[in-house]
């Protein structure tokens, strides 16, 4: 059941993934009257013009670039960039590892805060200490992260002199990028803990383990821990394809050489192709992560698997 | 609503219309360069001082946030009309026309949303218009999927098989009937998606895809402040704070609105 039910999730997946590819490829076709002309300007040589041209396939029907685009991408032949004329899947693959490592920092500091500070708000809710912590997720949801970056920046990095500015060589130099990217993501880990935890120790399942004699933290972390862990699981899951619309800025703010900073130099330098293969890349990874997340609260919650 | 909590809103509604009402009494122009000037103090005049072109920087802080509000409205606003419109169709007609829209919708969330605004706006080129436009892209979903599921919980009530079985026309019942029922949770997504969309732009202008120079968007005073951040860390600390507190603001409204209108928002029914 289970495995048949985690099966069909990743055939759904499929047709999503083909309607991405599609919208990526009529990225190009947005462009405001001939792409040729927005990259060369109308004063360029007319053999360069129709270089380019057949570069990009602009040559051929629009159904014809389409079908091409598509193979492509199933072979492995993303196109080439504009600038440096290097393979497009290249390009990105190089530059996966960098995005990886700041995702997975950031993801796991979100979790070192966000659950502690989500049990802490639960067991006193409604008091004081559930209000700071709320506070510091409302806080942290409404700070942009294109100025948090900078304010990091100046305070340890300038100021105080403790850590690296940017870039990704020195030691301790993805301290800061990782405090900007997880920071949105600790707020809403930590409000969906408190919630889910509140919401676990008012259920039938708690009332019964009360009237058997568990209390104290054995009756929040084994038995209301079990069942908030679910939501927040899935919540987790989400995240990791969220922290990837996030990284673009992050790494842009701190010059960290991932995906991110790779898409918006590629838009600055209007290399057309290696922005459609960013685009197309962040976006399957996000498919990726809201499938997993799919599939997690499937395994992790029986009553999800009925139909 | 704690004490503190009152507070909290008090300071991010203030600080807002504290730099509307300065630049107002203050009356420089934000375009005016002044080379004279560039990087200067603060004076009376010019109570924030000046950027490195010598430009009046409280009057480009309130420039930046009427165009940060006014992108964020127009947006919510067209975004709106489109989601709603397709999402009730969509809910209200049912088989290929709703799994049409509806895949259409999937495939706009299969993408971290600040990613398809940055490759629309990208490729749509600057101006406050391909900019609206890219946001408007995006936007459109959430408005969508939520009055497609409110039309669906209420398309077999009592009341809407009386006005069918009456003969009103699908408009009639769409107006008379069903906006009027489903509009609680539509604000509470209208409030909390302006929210976004001031954060989107400002993001996409900060990146240099949204508001172009000479024009002041909040986005971009963060953009030209980071580069001058060791001579004057104030030129990025004074948009990020008016920037922050509008947002907190905006998200403080839509949960006092979702207390008040009593909205769960639970978007899993199907």
């Amino acid at each position: 059941m289970l495995s048949r039910m985690i099966s069909s999730r990743f055939l759904q997946a499929i047709p999503t993934l083909l309607g991405v590819a599609t919208l990526v490829f009529f990225l190009l076709h947005l462009v405001p009257g001939d792409p040729v002309d927005a990259l060369l300007g109308e004063t360029a040589m007319p053999a360069d013009r129709e270089a380019l041209r057949l570069a990009l396939h602009l040559d051929e029907p629009i159904l014809q670039q389409y079908a091409g685009y598509l193979s492509g991408l199933a072979t492995g032949d993303w196109g080439q960039s504009l600038v440096d004329h290097r393979p497009v899947f290249e390009r990105i693959t190089e530059r996966i590892p960098a995005t990886a490592r700041l995702a997975a920092v950031s993801l796991l500091l979100a979790v070192f805060i966000a659950l502690p500070l989500g049990y802490w708000a639960a067991r006193h809710a409604g008091h004081g200490q559930d209000a700071a912590a709320m506070g510091f997720s409302l806080l942290g949801v409404s700070i942009p992260n294109f100025w948090l970056g900078p304010v990091l920046m100046l305070v340890f990095a300038v100021g105080l002199g403790w850590l690296p500015v940017s870039g990704m060589e020195q030691p301790g130099s993805i301290v800061l990028p990782a405090i900007t990217l997880g920071t949105a993501l600790a707020a809403v880990l930590s409000r969906m803990a408190r919630s889910s935890w509140l919401e676990a120790m008012g259920s039938d399942a708690i009332r019964t383990a009360r009237a058997f004699g568990v209390s104290g933290p054995t009756i929040w972390w084994r038995h209301a821990g079990r069942l908030a862990a679910i939501p927040v699981i899935t919540m987790f899951a989400l995240q990791m394809g969220a922290v990837l619309g996030g990284a673009v800025i992050t790494e842009t703010v701190f010059d960290w050489p991932g995906l991110g900073l790779l898409t918006i130099e590629a838009i600055q330098r209007r290399d057309y192709p290696l922005v459609q293969g960013c685009v197309l890349i962040i976006a399957a990874f996000y498919v990726l992560a809201n499938l997993l997340a799919d599939i997690l609260s499937l395994w992790l919650d029986p009553r999800q698997r009925r139909v | 609503m704690s004490r503190a909590m009152k507070w909290l809103v008090g300071v991010c509604v203030l600080m807002p219309l504290l730099v509307l009402i300065a630049a107002f009494l203050s009356g420089q122009d934000g375009h005016a360069v002044n080379l004279e000037r560039v990087l200067f103090h603060a004076s009376l005049a010019h109570p924030l001082g000046h950027d490195a072109l010598g430009r009046d920087v409280l009057a480009r802080l309130a420039e930046g946030l009427q165009l940060s509000l006014g992108v964020g409205i127009a947006v919510i606003l067209f975004g709106g009309v489109l989601g709603i419109s397709i999402g009730m169709l969509a809910g209200w007609s049912g088989g290929w026309l709703d799994a049409g829209l509806m895949r259409l919708a999937d495939i706009v969330l299969s993408f971290p949303g600040i990613l398809l605004a940055i490759a629309l706006a990208a490729m749509l080129g600057p101006g406050v218009d391909n900019l609206i436009m890219a946001l408007v892209a995006v936007g459109w979903v959430g408005f969508a999927r939520l009055s497609r599921v409110q039309v669906l919980s209420f398309k077999h009530t009592p009341f809407v098989e009386a006005a069918i079985a009456n003969g009103a026309k699908t408009t009639y019942i769409a107006f008379r009937h069903l906006l009027p029922n489903i509009a609680a949770p539509l604000l509470v997504e209208a409030s909390f998606g302006l929210a976004a969309v001031i954060i989107g732009e400002a993001g996409l202008s900060f990146l240099g895809v949204g508001v172009q120079p000479p024009d002041a968007s909040l986005g971009t005073m963060i953009r030209e402040g980071t580069r001058l951040m060791l001579v004057s860390p104030m030129l990025v600390i004074w948009p990020g704070l008016v920037l922050f507190s509008l947002v907190m603001a905006v998200n403080l409204f839509g949960d006092a609105m979702r207390d008040k209108l009593d909205v769960r928002m639970d978007m899993t029914v199907h």
